[in-house]
């Protein structure tokens, strides 16, 4: 159970839960007459590990795409860092301090893993056109620092030995894990993963909770994620919002998820009489 | 060259060593290591700087002199700091494998009473966590790679830096008595304490001190003209006493420098960019370096196949006299060299290999191919025999002299002889003090004059004077007529074959030879592909009637060698079947350093060895397996048992029989 503090809470493992970092305010978003997502507020905080389950179709991913900025709901407001957030184009969001990985990997397959990787960088690199078509001054100096920032995270995903490799030759655990390099590069305050594990055998999986946790632990990073797998979920998570049919169902830690009736009905089905 | 005389009265410990050389090579480079994708270097002063740093903080600590402290991770340079700090403190470090079990290492640290645990990373500090449940003898773990670690309770726990800063703090209040207790190290004071892997039993702690570590230091390098210009690749276990003569014996006799690679994948790229000049690896990296460039040539197009192929030829007749300062005739030398700048220059150059000045290869038998091949290519590769307790050298092959199936002669400084029996004794300064808390074991092996039993079986060549080993002592048996049985001998055959990773022959006290085969899941795996052989797991391939097929062809092949030798020809493998799982050490079936343990063997597949000796055609089998984290589960397979032609003498005994 967690305890609440004035500004946050405290994890049941004792990590210190900051205040709220987006909130989400009685969000709807239409696709002309489908309704994907129905009157939906939550909040995520500082520091925590938030995720969004449901069944299929449940409107996961669209919400996903609504913190990322990609979608803009039709009503509702989106709060991040305490201010109104406005419809805005993808690459101001990740200005802003948001970065995600994708269900179906986006990467650019004839590149190597550390070009990927770099291009995770690229609000990072301020240097003119033709500084950089020359590679001296500021563009080399920038290059340098943003490499080495790339090289921390490809020792800290363990993927030194696939450094020069094209990312299309690499099997999918592995580009799941490249994907993951790709948005740590930008230093994220806000981490989005949608179905980090989809597709993967159990160890893989194994490995892949394991580099979210580090993630959290060792950069602080605020983590949104969605994903199938009930039981990493319910070990990963903080927090957990339950969606079905557009709507959230459910909101509070894995054990008061776990034992909501809605929730087991729309995992489980319930009789209709 | 710089001179390196006979350690006077100060060079008797690997500290004095250090010290000497920080002011000979003070800004020669120590240790490197690649980290974020960039060689991080240390001179000797640095180094030196490091690891008084880690000593004193070891002080502050609390380490006694008499203590263990134990050092688990892979190789990198703050464990090879940690081992000398240790050494500085009068403690006496314990390198284990990392890739033991918590079961396993609950034992060792046990035995030896570590009360100081350097471990590389989460994964290890876990696993002495464990151990701390039922050992209470440790109370401080140090660890390297701070990832994951921030929540674990620090009470008695510190990282590398942390330790270090502690001992910077305290150099002024513990200098004094860090300078008093390095001084007081000796030749006869420990230098290490190396588990050995044990085909059988319990691992045994071997006492090296520092004459024994020092003197076959010295000797080794002058066999081989070491210098200070050196550079080797540090990537065999720590626990390994190879690697501690090599990465640290050797090293800081002859001030050379240790290369750490990044990690165990990224092994061969780093071997690339330093390019050792003096480097080992016990054959079977050999095997898979020379397995994984053949598959690439198939792979390859039709020129660069001639190419290879011609230049493979002229390197064959040629290589090996050229290294050997043989006459070679002018036309040979011309292709050779043509062939050095377009076949084999850039081949030695992907591999690694192209400085390397003296190879050396250990540990088990290397095959005939794979050793000419490389020595083809001009690459100095020989061969030594040695075992821990003997710090490593026995035998060594000088240069010029150089044959796969001899390991040289008697090291400088060792005598060997062989036994009534057939078993080679021998005695040298490196012979080891004793295993530790085992004075029974130290007697049985060591008699009062200091020869050592090797356990292995073999003879003096008498027209060169050079070692040849058969089998082990206690593996060599009879057959049920009587007849010879050397299973080694036969498993080397057959495992030259790349898509045969290990072999096991039985037949000690039976009437005929039978064999368990695992295959090489990369080689099987490629040619599998390219005949369009579909398959999901290593246990299908394992089955698939081709691949059956195919390894009774090499076995036949094997028999028909075999069948030549009139002593070892009852040795012929009559039947066989391919194992539906690799041999693991996880799973007890192989020690550390991968030798098959035979008597677990034939416990755990005793049905296996059942069916290969009544005849039927087939056997389903259940095996308990253990994952890397320790878990357990089991496999079923059904295996097919296959029959093989034998030749000569035991062929006629066959008919006879039906």
């Amino acid at each position: 159970m967690n305890s609440m503090t004035s500004d946050g809470y405290i994890t049941a493992d004792g990590r210190q839960i900051g205040g709220k970092l987006m909130e989400l305010k009685n969000i709807t978003l239409r696709f002309g007459g489908v309704v994907a997502i129905k009157d939906i507020s939550f909040d995520i905080r500082q520091g925590e590990i938030r995720a969004i389950i449901g069944p299929n179709g449940a409107g996961k991913s669209s919400m996903l795409n609504v913190v990322s900025g990609f979608y803009h709901p039709q009503e509702g407001e989106v709060w991040f860092k305490g201010q109104r957030r406005q419809p805005m184009k993808p690459h101001q969001v990740a200005g802003l301090g948001v970065a995600r990985t994708f269900q179906n990997i986006a990467l650019f397959d004839g590149m190597s893993v550390l070009d990927n990787i770099m291009t995770g960088r690229l609000k990072k690199m301020k240097a003119g056109f033709l500084s950089q078509a020359i590679w001296w001054g500021k563009a080399e100096r920038e290059e340098n620092e943003n490499r080495a920032a790339v090289e921390r995270i490809i020792d800290f995903l363990e993927i030194q030995n696939i450094r020069k490799t094209p990312v299309g030759r690499l099997p999918y655990g592995l580009k799941k894990r490249v994907e993951l390099a790709r948005a740590l590069a930008a230093e994220p305050q806000l981490l989005l993963l949608d179905e980090p594990m989809a597709g993967m055998n159990v160890e893989e999986k194994e490995d892949m909770s394991r580099f979210i946790l580090d993630v959290n632990d060792e950069f602080g990073t605020t983590i949104c994620l969605i994903e199938h797998d009930m039981g990493v979920v319910m070990d990963l998570s903080d927090r957990v919002v339950v969606m079905d049919y557009g709507r959230k169902i459910g909101d509070g830690t894995p054990d008061e998820v776990r034992n909501n009736q809605q929730v087991i009905d729309a995992y489980l089905g319930v009789a209709h009489e | 060259m710089t001179d390196r005389q006979t350690p006077s009265g100060e060079l008797r410990s690997i500290p004095a060593l250090l010290a000497r050389n920080v002011a000979r090579f003070g800004d020669r480079p120590a240790y490197r290591e690649k980290e974020y994708g960039i060689w991080q270097s240390w001179t000797w002063s640095q180094a030196a700087d490091e690891i008084r740093a880690m000593a004193l903080g070891m002080l502050d600590l609390g380490l006694q002199p008499g203590d263990h402290v134990a050092v688990i991770g892979r190789n990198r340079p703050a464990h090879y700091w940690g081992m000398i700090a240790a050494q500085m403190c009068g403690a006496i470090p314990v390198p284990l494998y990392q890739d033991a079990v918590a079961e396993e290492m609950t034992y060792v640290l046990g035995h030896c009473g570590a009360r100081m645990v350097i471990c590389g990373d989460q994964e290890q500090v876990d696993k002495v966590i464990e151990v701390e449940r039922t050992i209470d003898a440790i109370d401080r773990i140090i660890y390297t790679d701070a990832r994951g670690l921030r929540k674990y309770d620090h009470a008695r726990m510190n990282s590398v830096a942390d330790l270090q800063d502690r001992g910077r703090k305290a150099a002024d209040r513990l200098g004094a008595e860090l300078d008093a207790r390095t001084a007081a190290l000796d030749y006869d004071s420990t230098c290490v304490m190396l588990y050995t892997s044990g085909t059988t039993g319990k691992p045994k702690g071997v006492v090296l001190s520092n004459r024994n570590i020092i003197e076959t230091a010295r000797n080794s390098s002058e066999f081989d003209h070491l210098t200070e210009g050196e550079e080797i690749v540090a990537y065999l276990p720590m626990a390994w006493v190879g690697d501690f003569i090599f990465s640290m014996g050797q090293a800081i006799w002859s001030g050379f420098t240790v290369n750490c690679p990044e990690g165990a994948h990224t092994m061969m790229t780093d071997m690339r960019e330093i390019g050792p000049t003096y480097f080992f690896a016990p054959p079977r990296v050999f095997e898979t370096q020379l397995t994984s460039v053949m598959i690439r040539m198939e792979d390859a197009g039709r020129i660069k196949r001639w190419l290879f192929k011609r230049g493979m030829d002229v390197a064959r007749r040629a290589g090996p006299s050229l290294l050997d300062g043989k006459p070679v005739s002018f036309g040979d030398r011309l292709a050779y060299g043509l062939g050095r700048i377009f076949v084999f220059g850039p081949l030695k150059n992907t591999l690694g290999l192209s400085r390397v000045r003296v190879g050396y290869t250990a540990g088990e038998a290397i095959g005939p191919e794979i050793f000419d091949f490389y020595r083809s290519l001009g690459i100095n590769l020989k061969q030594l025999y040695g075992q821990t307790e003997a710090s490593v050298f026995i035998t060594q092959q000088p240069d010029g002299q150089v044959r796969s199936d001899t390991v040289g002669v008697p090291s400088p400084g060792v005598e060997v002889r062989i036994g009534d029996n057939g078993e080679v004794y021998y005695r040298s300064p490196g012979t080891f003090v004793e295993y530790y808390k085992n004075a029974e074991s130290t007697a049985s092996t060591k008699d009062p004059e200091g020869w050592v039993a090797t356990g292995d079986a073999g003879f003096f060549e008498e027209a060169t004077g050079h070692l040849r080993i058969i089998d082990r002592a206690k593996d060599v048996g009879k057959m049920a007529d009587g007849t010879m049985f050397a299973p080694k001998y036969v498993e080397n055959k057959l495992k030259f074959y790349p898509s045969i990773l290990e072999a096991v022959v039985i037949g000690n006290g039976r009437d005929f030879c039978t064999a368990m085969i695992n295959i090489d899941l990369s080689a099987v795996g490629n040619w599998a592909e390219r005949n369009n052989i579909a398959y999901s797991s290593y246990q299908e391939l394992a089955g698939h009637p081709q691949v059956y097929a195919s390894i009774k062809d090499h076995i036949t092949e094997v028999n028909k060698s075999v069948a030549q030798d009139p002593m070892l020809s009852g040795c012929q493998v009559h039947r066989f079947l391919v194992l539906h799982k690799e041999l693991d050490p996880d799973d007890g079936e192989m020690t550390r350093t991968r030798k098959v343990r035979r008597a677990v063997i034939n416990e755990k597949f005793a049905d296996l060895v059942g069916a290969l000796y009544d005849g039927s055609d087939s056997i389903h089998t259940r095996t308990e397996v253990t994952y890397e984290d320790g878990r357990k589960g089991q496999i079923s397979a059904t295996l097919q048992i296959m029959d093989v032609p034998v030749f000569g003498d035991a062929a006629q005994t066959k008919v006879a029989a039906q």
